[in-house]
């Protein structure tokens, strides 16, 4: 036992994951996206600025390059992974129906995940396409 | 889950918008916006996945006025959502959460939009043809 007063229930304190019965998961995680996000947005717009007006083919040559490629699917990834958890709690502050409110989640969770992963295999096409 | 009438907190309509406020409300408004606007990405990189032809389709869409226009007002909504995603870490961090702070940030993310846009754009069609 600690000293002094404690707010926590001894149940509480014994599962230790709060109401949404998963801890700080989706708040730690959506600071961790948040934060890989700064370098790999800056770096992507610095990009798309400097290849303003190219053609397909500088564009692809650009895109197919091996950092190109992991820097891309790790912005992709870290993306639609923030957009994921950013729109839950959005549609947890906004939809108070609760059948409504899981499945707009859930439509949110595989949308993320779909777009992701089109993005991912466009990437290796160009990549490794011929 | 039993609802009661219970008496809720002064809400929105209640108060007179703070830059506190204003600045909070957009950070979630631009977020939704780049939401969205992650569909042009998606977009894009498979018409380069897809070849030349559709490649130039989608230049074509993005190159037009409506195009330019989602696209400014998408980099406006990025560049904010940035500036103010680090305010947060560094508020997450436990640093420069007094009010005074908080106002002189507030004025710093405005200003680093616009000029962050606007430098963004000037570069941009100065690497154009």
């Amino acid at each position: 036992m600690t000293d002094g007063p404690t707010f926590r229930s001894e149940l509480g304190r014994a599962r230790g994951l709060g109401a949404a019965k998963d801890g700080v998961q989706h708040w730690w995680t959506q600071r961790l996206t948040a934060l890989a996000l700064v370098p790999l947005t800056i770096w992507f717009v610095a990009s798309v600025v400097g290849l303003a007006g190219a053609d397909h083919a500088a564009v692809t040559a650009w895109l197919g390059s091996p950092p190109t490629v992991g820097l891309m699917i790790l912005l992709v990834g870290a993306t639609f992974n923030h957009t994921q958890l950013s729109f839950q709690v959005v549609i947890e502050d906004y939809v108070h129906h609760e059948a409504l409110k899981v499945a707009a989640i859930i439509l949110v969770k595989f949308a993320c995940l779909a777009l992701a992963l089109a993005s991912v295999i466009a990437l290796l096409v160009i990549a490794f396409g011929d | 889950m039993p609802t009661h009438e219970r008496p809720l907190s002064p809400h929105l309509q209640i108060y007179r918008p703070q830059l506190t406020s204003v600045l909070s409300f957009l950070h979630r408004l631009t977020g939704v916006a780049l939401g969205g606007g992650t569909l042009l990405l998606v977009y894009w990189l498979i018409a380069a996945a897809a070849g030349p032809a559709a490649f130039a389709t989608a230049q074509e869409l993005i190159g037009s006025f409506l195009g330019r226009l989602l696209l400014f007002g998408w980099t406006i909504a990025l560049f904010y959502h940035l500036g103010n995603g680090v305010r947060h870490l560094v508020w997450d961090a436990g640093f420069g959460l007094g009010l005074p702070a908080v106002y002189a940030s507030g004025r710093a993310l405005i200003v680093f939009t616009i000029v962050a846009t606007l430098a963004s754009w000037g570069l941009g069609y100065g690497m154009m043809p």
